[in-house]
């Protein structure tokens, strides 16, 4: 298992500063972060309706071993917090999601989510400005049209770098129930935005109508068992995509079947083991997270407890399973007393498909190689963040003797919670959201 | 009643007060209800009231001298919100809480009436009859409250109301009944 080592230590934080390292607002606490494709841009969501996007310098020539840091690129309001006032309910500007669209030209494009509203932001450079009005000066003032005497051209200077982010499409209106995933499609034409009964099929270039695709709403609401939980398309299949659910089972669709993709062509669910049940095993098995391999051949789901990786191929059981916290399964009746039971866990693949992260508690999260079965715990923690250092691997003690570099399941903090991350999709960097700081790690070189 | 069931027993009934406070919270919180998040509460207080009626079959039917126990669990309930069921003051036996009882406005009242506890809940409801009143006013209802005054003065908090009886009456009602309120 290669070690992750931080060669140069980041520890970003939200343009809003926090105040100490234990004080900051809840408008600060990272939502969502996402690489783009190219792994260039890292974007994070958060609470307070911002997005921040970092940009990988360039590598310099000169100190080719220095790997190239993430700087802030740009910074800007996506969403406001808003107000229905037909059912007198406050919608919260925090930002669920973000996906970034592949790049075609020069700028930037990404689709980012609250609970109601999915926006299309253009990120775009601007080095040059027009200088050379006729009819105002370089201020900007209204000349004096009896002043001017001659007509000149405007021509195009340069000037500091300016990166600016403009919303280019608002698709709204369009989801009774709060959004919890969005998926561009292969195609780049199209991307499906996803609430708790039904998922939705949009243009890009249209806002004023979707397509409903699936809707589980039963006739009766009170005959309710289950939400969806997350939606992915495929990553090669445009006219494939899959979607989890609250009773730990995912359903992949064929768009091509019927306009209404509410017939599955695949379903996957693994057994409840009766041994294992209890009052929360419901609230257990709700999968929290959706995510096809880079490949098209497999599909990761992250419940409360465990990690599986389903092959596409086989649907009644997962390939693999991995345990992430299986100490808490003895402390699931505190957890949900203090509501960490319904935390929504992500996970993600490393580009070649061979390695899983996901997050935990106490500010760890861990990574399963899928070829040699090993795994590791990790903290992201500021006293880790010295230049240099090499993440020491992490591990609770379940009981009996606590070694000293141990610690015990009742220590683990569990307001530090790493709910989001993402990984670069050709290198070993990684990025994991603990709370209100950002942390980017990246392998060692060899 | 063996020291297992018993256990179990006031487990279930723990958690489905717990349950029910964080339903009564979640409709105050930022941005709704979370239809995810109800739906898996109703869940558990499905197992939960499933599992004390299965407990309680396998024993027969409780003996007074037992509620105060019940009572006991009722009230470690911890974190219970102030909001409660308006206007519905369901007289309860005198608590032998543990811990000290959350806090209480207008306080228990105290009276020792264990006949009311096998009540109907349309019986004990003193509110309108009307649509509404098939479900138990300690859950969210579709309708406005037409007693703000009595809403904002806050009953005695859940975890005290939800006594065996409470329980009980939670067998008449359909857990599903939850998930209406969208």
């Amino acid at each position: 298992m290669k070690c992750f080592s931080r060669y140069l230590p980041y520890l970003f934080r939200p343009p809003s500063t926090i105040l100490s390292s234990t004080c900051h607002t809840e408008a600060d606490i990272i939502s969502t972060v996402e690489f783009n494709s190219s792994g260039e841009l890292l974007a994070t969501g958060d609470k307070g309706g911002r997005v921040v996007v970092f940009q990988r310098e360039q590598e310099s020539k000169s100190q080719p071993q220095r790997r190239g840091e993430y700087n802030v690129y740009s910074t800007f309001q996506s969403h406001e917090p808003e107000f229905d006032y037909l059912k007198s309910l406050e919608i919260e500007e925090k930002i669920n999601k973000i996906k970034w669209l592949p790049q075609q030209n020069a700028a930037y494009f990404l689709l980012s989510t609250n609970d109601k509203t999915v926006k299309l932001w253009k990120i775009s450079e601007r080095d040059k400005r027009p200088e050379g009005y006729n009819l105002k000066d370089e201020d900007g003032r209204i000349r004096d049209p009896s002043t001017i005497t001659s007509l000149r051209v405007p021509v195009l200077q340069p000037m500091d770098l300016m990166v600016e982010a403009t919303a280019r499409r608002i698709f709204s209106n369009a989801h009774t129930y709060h959004i919890n995933s969005i998926s561009v499609n292969s195609d780049l034409q199209t991307f499906i935005s996803t609430d708790d009964l039904r998922v939705n099929l949009w243009n890009l270039e249209i806002t004023d109508r979707s397509f409903n695709i699936v809707d589980i709403k039963p006739a009766n609401m009170e005959e309710l068992t289950e939400v969806i939980t997350s939606a992915e398309f495929h990553p090669q299949q445009c006219h494939t995509f899959a979607y989890s659910s609250s009773k730990g089972s995912i359903r992949l669709c064929d768009m091509r079947q019927a306009a209404l993709c509410d017939k599955h062509c695949k379903y996957f669910e693994e057994p409840e083991d009766p041994s294992t049940r209890s009052f929360f095993s419901e609230i257990i098995s709700s999968i929290s997270d959706v995510k096809f391999s880079h490949n098209g051949r497999y599909l990761m789901t992250r419940d409360y407890l465990t990690v599986k990786v389903w092959d596409l191929q086989m649907e009644n059981k997962p390939l693999e399973t991995y345990q992430v916290h299986d100490y808490l399964r003895g402390k699931l009746c505190s957890l949900y007393e203090n509501d960490c039971i319904f935390d929504k866990f992500e996970c993600v693949w490393n580009g070649s498909d061979s390695v899983i992260m996901t997050g935990s508690y106490n500010n760890f999260f861990r990574m399963f190689d899928r070829n040699t079965k090993r795994d590791v715990t990790l903290e992201a923690s500021r006293e880790n963040s010295k230049p240099r250092a090499i993440l020491k691997p992490r591990k609770v003690c379940v009981g009996g003797k606590r070694r000293k570099d141990e610690i015990s399941v009742d220590s683990l903090d569990f307001s530090k919670k790493i709910l989001h991350t993402t990984w670069h999709p050709h290198e070993n960097i990684i990025a994991v959201a603990a709370t209100n700081n950002l942390y980017i790690f990246q392998d060692k070189v060899n | 009643m063996s020291a297992a069931i018993m256990e179990v027993n006031a487990e279930a009934r723990r958690i489905l007060a717990v349950s029910i406070s964080k339903l009564y919270a979640s409709r105050t919180q930022r941005g709704g209800l979370r239809l995810h998040r109800s739906l898996l509460l109703s869940l558990v207080m499905k197992s939960a009231r499933d599992i004390y009626h299965s407990s309680r079959e396998s024993e027969g039917p409780p003996v007074g001298g037992e509620q105060p126990s019940t009572e006991e669990a009722m009230d470690a309930c911890s974190g219970c919100p102030g909001e409660a069921n308006p206007g519905h003051r369901e007289p309860q036996p005198e608590p032998e809480s543990v811990e000290p009882a959350p806090e209480d406005p207008e306080g228990c009242d105290g009276e020792i009436t264990e006949d009311k506890e096998n009540r109907s809940p349309a019986r004990q409801s003193r509110k309108r009859r009307g649509k509404a009143s098939a479900a138990p006013d300690f859950l969210p209802s579709k309708r406005a409250r037409l007693e703000p005054g009595e809403e904002r003065y806050a009953a005695a908090p859940l975890g005290s109301c939800c006594r065996a009886g409470a329980v009980d009456s939670l067998s008449a009602l359909s857990l599903n009944r939850v998930i209406p309120a969208f």
